[in-house]
This record gives structure tokens, C-alpha cells and sequence, in this order.
């Protein structure tokens, strides 16, 4: 037979990609193979629970409208990000959830916003209770000029959450464990907060912040001026963080929105245009803004 | 709209155009395959064996530029459909060249032995609606035109009904003068890569779709009987 058993031999691999070639037909036709997958499942499902209802939300800075009609569900547990150009609106809105435009002058919000239900505007709130259940980090960390212990047991403390020493210390040590700090700093606790690096500065905020036991962390661009081994633990500390808060974060950085969200939000112009599972998000935006924005197609 | 940093763009756009002319290539593999087969011309075959070479060098060369892409770039949304699709794609097509080649080594043979005309015009009937299917897909890939993508993948079955009857009428052959059972065996495995290149065609109508779009094909595509022999 003169066809070139050699060529058989090294089609007859048996990996997928050569099977059928060359080979014999084993009776049946080979159906095509199709697949047909409704929905593919998220790594990361959103958790169904809602924590912050947002409604109808517009705000003013004297006369300049910086927020349009922003509704937004967003979930107990996980972290959402707020993505959007400079000038969007996202950094105004994260301020609207913990009150924090309260203390700009002429500004002014309209709508509700309701934390399991409460709404955080209501006159009989006080902003300093609001605050504890809704913690926050910022851009540059910001400890105060005080001992790393200090840092983190002024909260429970003037919050009355803690008032032994013991209980103090433990408060202390398991904050700076869970904003994985502890390892870091054990040896130095009475050393001032401000002399640690950036990055471990970062995580020291974020440990006082969660010394509290807030329901909520609002971080805006808390990475932004890190480097990227930092940026990576405040990450991974976020992942970890997710299991029990709800963490909202402003970024500029779309990798990183990619990263560590399991929802994202999109603000434009001051309008919520899509907010959505991170994953379509990044995959299959439905407004054209959206996707002009995270593919960099922005002018 | 243009992306904010150009190059991107351009690197995107050269991914599809590189794709493109792989398609080119594989669409006239499979052609030249066929009319080697119809017209018993073995130096046309040979020539489809060695060109087969060219069409395995650009695949890689387009999944090398895929994965710098990501690399560099990190895509997301419809550029990282974009570049997916055309990484798919390349695959796809270098193995619709795999297979125009095997038809071609099988040609060699055929002009061999005794022409068998009726088997040959129904290899190339069958043959004429796969390389259509090929260029159509191929077509709405390059004009982004998902409505011809879903049109062509809706077709399938057209191939397989060939195939089907080609495969009885093989059988017919061979009962009736085993002497033909040498040829007829390689016609059948030629029926069996025209499927197969078919299939591609129809994998890549779903990688269209889904580069478009966004979403998966989730309707049942028609399809005829499984063939049971």
C-alpha cells in the first residue's frame, strides 16, 4: 500500500489535536463538538445581601452639580470599586456614604442613602457614631503623630469599645494581625506611627480603621502612592478583608479595580453609567463609555 | 474610537490583518486541495503539501503577538476579546491547513489508481460548499459581521448531510468492486477532513460571535442524524 505509514504514525498521537487525521473512522460520525454554556460562573460571585442602598443621589458644590441621579446597590460582603476619569464624581460619592461632605462648605446632598436600611442623613445620626461603622482610608495615609499603638487603640478607647488595658492590648494586636502589620511592628509598638514606611503606614490606617469594628471601609485610591510590593499587601489584605466587610473602593488604577473587586461601578461626568459583576465588566461592558474607558480609548 | 495610546490600536488592528491573510492562505489550501482531487493534478497537490509550511509559521507568529500583546498591553473588554479571538482563530485555520494537506497526500495516491469520476464530482461538490462556508466565516470575521458569523454556524448541517450521503455512496463502491476499496477508503477519510474543516468553520463563526458580542452562542444549532455505521 503505498500511503506513508510514517505520516500515520505520527498522526496517530493520541492527543486531541492530531486524533481523527489520518486515523481510522471508528464507526460513528464524530459529532462537532459545541459548547454551549449559559452564563459562565463567576470566580467571585457578588453576595446577594445589600448593604448601601443608594437612591436618587444628586450633589451640589455651591451651584456646580457634581453628582447626577446615582442609584447603586452595593453588596454586604466584598469589595466594589468605583472607577471613572478625574472630576467623575466617584471620590464625591464614596464621601456621601460616611457624611464626609458635611464638612464642605456650600456642599450640598440630595437623596437617600441607607446603610442596612438606615439612612445615614437622617438629623438624629450622629456623624461621629456614622463614622466608626463606616471607616476610611485615604490616598496618603494619614496616622496620626502618635505611637503605632496609640494609632490603633484611640478608637476602641474613645469609642468605649475597650477600657482594660488587657483589652486594649488585644484589640490592639489583632487589628494590627488582621491588617497584616502585626509581624512588622510587634517589636516597636511604642515607636511613632509616622516613621514606618508608606506602605506600612497604609496598613496602620487601615488596622485603626478596622479596630473599630466598622460594617464598612471606604478606601479612596489607597494604593496610589505606593510602590507595588505594598500595593500587593494592601491587596491581599483586601481579599482578606472582603470575608467580613464591605469594602468600597475608589481607584484609578483599572488593573488593580480588576484585581480586587468582585463589583464595579463606572462614573462619568458625574453620572453612575453601568455598575456591574467585575468580571462582565471587564469582559463585556454594555455602554459604549465604559468601554472607551477601560480599553484607553478616552481623548 | 482611536485608542489614547496608538500603537495599541495599531497592534490590534495588525493582529486582525495577520489573521486575515492566514485565512487567505488556508482558504486556498483548502481550494487548491479539492481541485487537485477533482482534477487528479498531483503537481497541484504537492504544491498544497508545501505550503502548508507557511500557514504553521504565521499562526505562530500571530500567537507570539498575541501573547506580547497581553503581555505589554494587558487588554480588556473588546480588545482582549479581540486579541483572544484572533489567537483562537489562527488555530483553527492552521489546522483547516493540516487537513487540506492530508487531502492533498491522499490525492497523490488517488492519481494512482483508477480514476473513479462520479466519487470525485461528489467529493467536490462537498468539498466547493466547505471552502464556501470557510470564506463566508472568514469574511464576516474581517467585516466584524456577526448576523454572517450566526448565518454560517446555523449551516452545518449542509456539510454533514454531504457527508452522509457521501458515505453511503462509498460504501455502495466498495460492495459492489472491492477493487475500488483502496481509493474509496481514501475518498472517505478526504469526506472526513472536509467535515472537519467544516466544523472549524463553524468554531470560528463562534468565536466571531463571541468577539462581537460579548455573549456565547446559547441557541441549539441545527444538526442532522449522527451517522450509524
Amino acid at each position: 500500500m503505498a500511503f506513508q505509514m510514517s505520516r500515520i504514525l505520527r498522526n496517530s498521537m493520541p492527543t486531541q489535536r492530531d486524533d481523527g487525521v489520518d486515523g481510522p473512522i471508528s464507526g460513528a460520525a464524530v459529532e462537532p463538538v459545541v459548547n454551549v454554556t449559559p452564563g459562565a460562573a463567576s470566580h467571585a460571585p457578588v453576595s446577594q445581601e445589600i448593604k448601601i442602598r443608594a437612591r436618587d443621589i444628586n450633589v451640589f458644590y455651591g451651584t456646580k452639580q457634581a453628582l447626577y441621579d446615582v442609584n447603586i446597590d452595593i453588596p454586604a460582603k466584598g469589595v466594589t470599586a468605583f472607577i471613572g476619569p478625574s472630576g467623575c464624581g466617584k471620590s464625591t460619592f464614596l464621601r456621601c456614604i460616611n457624611r464626609m461632605n458635611d464638612t464642605i462648605p456650600g456642599a450640598k446632598v440630595k437623596g437617600a442613602i441607607e446603610i442596612d436600611g438606615e439612612d445615614v442623613n437622617q438629623k438624629s445620626l450622629d456623624p461621629v457614631v456614622l463614622r466608626a461603622r463606616v471607616g476610611m482610608v485615604f490616598q496618603k495615609p494619614n496616622p496620626f503623630p502618635k505611637t503605632i499603638y496609640e494609632n490603633v487603640a484611640y478608637g476602641p478607647r474613645i469609642h468605649g469599645l475597650a477600657t482594660s488595658k488587657e483589652e486594649i492590648d488585644h484589640m490592639v494586636e489583632s487589628s494590627l494581625r488582621r491588617a497584616g502589620l502585626w509581624a512588622e511592628v510587634a517589636d516597636r509598638l511604642q515607636s511613632p506611627g509616622t516613621g514606618l514606611s508608606g506602605g506600612q503606614q497604609q496598613r496602620l490606617v487601615i488596622a485603626r480603621a478596622i479596630a473599630v469594628n466598622p460594617e464598612v471601609i471606604l478606601m479612596d485610591e489607597p494604593c496610589s502612592a505606593l510602590d507595588p510590593i505594598a500595593t500587593a499587601k494592601i491587596e491581599e489584605l483586601m481579599d482578606d478583608l472582603r470575608q467580613q466587610f464591605c469594602i468600597v473602593i475608589v481607584t484609578h488604577s483599572m488593573a488593580q479595580a480588576a484585581r480586587v473587586s468582585q463589583k464595579t461601578a463606572f462614573f462619568h461626568m458625574g453620572y453612575l453609567v453601568e455598575s456591574g459583576p467585575t468580571e462582565e465588566i471587564f469582559t463585556n461592558p454594555r455602554d459604549t463609555r465604559t468601554q472607551d474607558y477601560i480599553t484607553g480609548r478616552f481623548g | 474610537m482611536e485608542h489614547t495610546v496608538k500603537a495599541f490600536g495599531e497592534e490590534l488592528n495588525n493582529l486582525t490583518a495577520e489573521v486575515a491573510r492566514l485565512g487567505g492562505l488556508a482558504e486556498a489550501q483548502v481550494a487548491d486541495a479539492i481541485d487537485a482531487v477533482a482534477r487528479r493534478d498531483s503537481g497541484l497537490a504537492q504544491a498544497v503539501i508545501e505550503r502548508d509550511e507557511k500557514l504553521d509559521l504565521l499562526q505562530a507568529e500571530i500567537e507570539r503577538k498575541a501573547i506580547r500583546l497581553i503581555a505589554l498591553r494587558q487588554p480588556v473588554a473588546l480588545d482582549l476579546r479581540h486579541t483572544m479571538a484572533a489567537m483562537k482563530i489562527s488555530m483553527q485555520l492552521e489546522r483547516c491547513g493540516d487537513l487540506a494537506k492530508n487531502i492533498a497526500k491522499r490525492c497523490l495516491i488517488l492519481t494512482q489508481a483508477e480514476p473513479l469520476t462520479p466519487l470525485t464530482r461528489s467529493i467536490e461538490r462537498m468539498g466547493n460548499v466547505v471552502a464556501g462556508r470557510l470564506k463566508e466565516v472568514l469574511d464576516s470575521y474581517t467585516s466584524a459581521d456577526v448576523e454572517r458569523a450566526v448565518s454560517v454556524w446555523s449551516r452545518d448541517h449542509e456539510v454533514d448531510e454531504h457527508y452522509n450521503s457521501l458515505f453511503r455512496e462509498l460504501l455502495t463502491y466498495m460492495m459492489g468492486d472491492p477493487r475500488t476499496i483502496n481509493s474509496c477508503a481514501h475518498l472517505l477519510f478526504i469526506a472526513k477532513n472536509l467535515e472537519r474543516i467544516g466544523d472549524h468553520a463553524t468554531n470560528v463563526a463562534e468565536i466571531v460571535n463571541f468577539e462581537i458580542t460579548g455573549e456565547e452562542m446559547t441557541a441549539e444549532r441545527p444538526k442532522s442524524n449522527a451517522l450509524l455505521a
